[in-house]
């Protein structure tokens, strides 16, 4: 039951570190905490949908329309709402509301255009494969979201690292003026992230939605929880935090589940985070920001 | 004829249509019809619809026509309350139809106990709704009728020996689905090899089918939403857990097969609707919604179909005063006498009692149908 167990939770933390990969680059970037990413998951599961559905598209064009549609989307909410927020330059908590009505016009317009009821994939996109070692079950779609979670990250990482495009978000990062000082086309890059985070959350919604095959408008809600503690856990803003930290709550609602009580599964998961975070305020990878003054 | 005799002739047919209107028959219908139980609130609305439309068409109830006053409180307690005194209090209608979740029902029950409205539920199955008062009434058949009949049927069936149980614990309709269950195995002695629980909005069941699958049961009890138990039925055959399912009432939607698909083979549920059930009204009621709406009806939508014949019968009784007040008592007097046979069967109330040992509201009467899930649709079991 042990390694079943293990599987199960590297399964559900991958799950996890997938939806909050996004969501910790625009923190990290813009220091925005965008509630609306929930929404952006939403909306790349219908976008796939609509096109592998309506126009008959193979799998490969859904996930490029996720991306695409979540990414315009998340585009929209920055040109739209956050920059204009950006140039009044208003406290934190603005932007963080802004996201919640955000979400509530996008999964309003999503309930109107693709009605309440939960949407499915056609049958011959979902494959049943599945690989058995000894008493271990697995899914094929199950193995490629943790591949992915695990690629993406890793993409992700080296992108910031050693591109100029990721030096000079690292340097947005630290502080924008002082970057928008040396040349650096800051709002460009702030519309850029917005794009890729909003097309990373689409693309984690589409593999989610397909591995348990259900797409509701509603969808990102519950899921959305999860992350904001992924993205505390990790460090806010760390892409490598997203990691650990989705794996890290995933191992420890599915221990806990299995050891103690399905009723624990989540005052184990968060009882532990709030522990971790009395010993490390600022999360796994998180530094302790100093007062910029 | 000059322009002020015309004129004036306008204003005294403007006013008798007005006073033509004054006979319509306010009915208010408060139904989740957007958010997570939408699923159930659009259907109850369509039958509602569908019923009234049928009923009008007919000339109405002693020449009255029927006034559907539609309001969404989107599956959530405090919606209900509001909706609940808008139609009580500003639209000022003769009954309430609603809400769809039982959660909702003890939020706002009791506002229309209080104003001495009767509030009708077509879909609330937990446990003491209709104990909050006298103005409560259900037609939805309560999950300790349905309960014992499906776990011993599918006992006999499949020789069980032990089971293990799963449900959502933070739901009202679940959670005493989870009661009347574990009341039925003590009661019938089937012994529970572990009994694991999830949170609304949970998709990921594998670490609790994993535990299950350890315990070696018979089968799996599952108080569950329909999307829920598909989902479990599918991860539970993803890790080789073959036993049948025993479901409760959230089983009873076409939507469990549309991820399921075969995975669900062999469940045994109850229900209060078969949809093949051959009685010309059950027929008719049928092909009638789906001329209307394009889809499958489904239970929900039965139940409401057949609550709105029952109010029906009830204001046919009566005699409609204008004096919303005796009205209103007329309706809440004249319900528990009702008894029609509808899509559902036959069909009368029976009176329940109130916490304080004094009679309350009223619930259905009604036998349950059982069935199997057979390639991948409910098959009437016949004990084959």
């Amino acid at each position: 039951m042990l390694e079943q167990q293990l599987v199960n939770a590297l399964t559900l933390g991958s799950v996890y570190a997938l939806f909050s990969l996004g969501f910790t680059l625009v923190f990290g970037v813009l220091e925005v905490i965008n509630l609306s990413h929930g929404a952006m998951f939403m909306a790349g599961s219908f976008a796939a949908m609509t096109v592998v559905t309506r126009f008959k598209a193979p799998l490969a064009v859904g996930i490029l329309a996720a991306m695409l549609v979540s990414g315009l989307l998340g585009l929209a909410i920055d040109a739209l709402i956050l920059k204009r927020l950006r140039a009044r330059h208003a406290p934190h908590l603005i932007p963080m509301i802004a996201t919640i009505g955000a979400t509530t016009v996008l999964t309003s317009a999503a309930q109107g255009l693709f009605g309440v009821e939960v949407q499915r994939f056609p049958d011959e996109l979902l494959s049943t494969r599945e690989f058995i070692f000894g008493s271990v079950h697995v899914r094929a779609l199950e193995l490629a979201i943790v591949g992915i979670a695990f690629l993406l990250m890793t993409a992700l990482f080296l992108v910031l690292r050693h591109t100029r495009q990721g030096r000079a978000l690292r340097a947005i990062a630290e502080s924008p003026k002082a970057a928008a000082l040396l040349g650096i086309n800051v709002e460009g890059l702030f519309l850029a992230t917005s794009f890729t985070a909003a097309a990373l959350g689409g693309v984690a919604g589409l593999l989610i939605g397909l591995n348990f095959n259900s797409v509701t408008p509603l969808m990102g809600q519950p899921i959305l929880h999860k992350g904001i503690a992924v993205v505390i856990l990790g460090g806010m803003g760390d892409i490598r935090g997203a990691l650990f930290g989705g794996l890290f709550l995933g191992f420890a609602e599915v221990l806990s589940k299995a050891y103690l009580s399905s009723q624990m599964g989540d005052a184990v998961a968060f009882g532990l985070l709030f522990l971790i975070l009395l010993v490390r305020p600022a999360g796994l990878f998180g530094r302790v920001l100093e007062r910029k003054a | 004829m000059n322009r002020a005799t015309k004129h004036l002739l306008f204003a005294a047919a403007t006013l008798l249509a007005v006073s033509a209107v004054a006979g319509d028959l306010k009915i208010g219908v408060a139904e989740a019809l957007t958010g997570g139980a939408a699923q159930y609130g659009v259907p109850i609305r369509n039958g509602f619809q569908l019923a009234a439309d049928e009923i009008n068409a007919k000339g109405g109830i002693n020449g009255n026509k029927l006034v559907l006053v539609v309001e969404d409180e989107q599956g959530k307690k405090e919606e209900a309350i509001n909706v609940f005194k808008k139609l009580i209090f500003q639209d000022k209608v003769l009954m309430i139809f609603g809400p769809t979740l039982s959660n909702s029902m003890f939020a706002a029950g009791p506002v229309a106990n209080a104003a001495k409205v009767v509030a009708f539920g077509t879909s609330n199955t937990a446990n003491g709704i209709s104990e909050m008062g006298p103005y409560i009434f259900r037609n939805s058949v309560m999950e300790s009728d349905v309960l014992p009949v499906t776990v011993s049927t599918a006992v006999k069936h499949y020789k069980i020996k032990k089971v293990a149980v799963i449900y959502g614990n933070d739901d009202a309709f679940t959670k005493s689905g989870y009661d009347v269950f574990k009341k039925v195995l003590e009661d019938q002695k089937i012994p529970v090899t572990t009994t694991e629980t999830y949170v609304k909005g949970d998709v990921d069941f594998k670490a609790q089918l994993t535990k299950i699958k350890a315990t070696n049961p018979d089968a799996i009890i599952c108080s569950g939403l329909a999307e829920e138990a598909a989902t479990l039925m599918v991860q539970a055959r993803g890790l080789g857990l073959k036993v049948p399912f025993i479901g409760g009432n959230g089983f009873n939607s076409p939507k469990l097969f549309e991820v399921s698909k075969t995975a669900g083979e062999g469940t045994f549920v109850g229900s209060p609707w078969a949809n093949t059930n051959p009685t010309p009204a059950n027929q008719h009621f049928v092909e009638a919604y789906r001329a209307k709406y394009g889809s499958e009806p489904n239970q929900f939508a039965a139940q409401a179909y057949d609550a709105m014949s029952i109010a029906a019968a009830a204001l046919k009784t009566i005699k409609v005063t204008g004096n919303l007040a005796n009205d209103r008592e007329a309706v809440h007097g004249a319900l528990p006498k009702v008894a029609i046979s509808g899509a559902t069967g036959p069909f009368k109330f029976r009176q329940s009692v109130g916490k304080d040992g004094k009679p309350a509201g009223y619930d259905a009467d009604q036998k349950p149908f059982i069935y199997v899930i057979r390639d991948g649709k409910f098959v009437l079991f016949t004990g084959k």
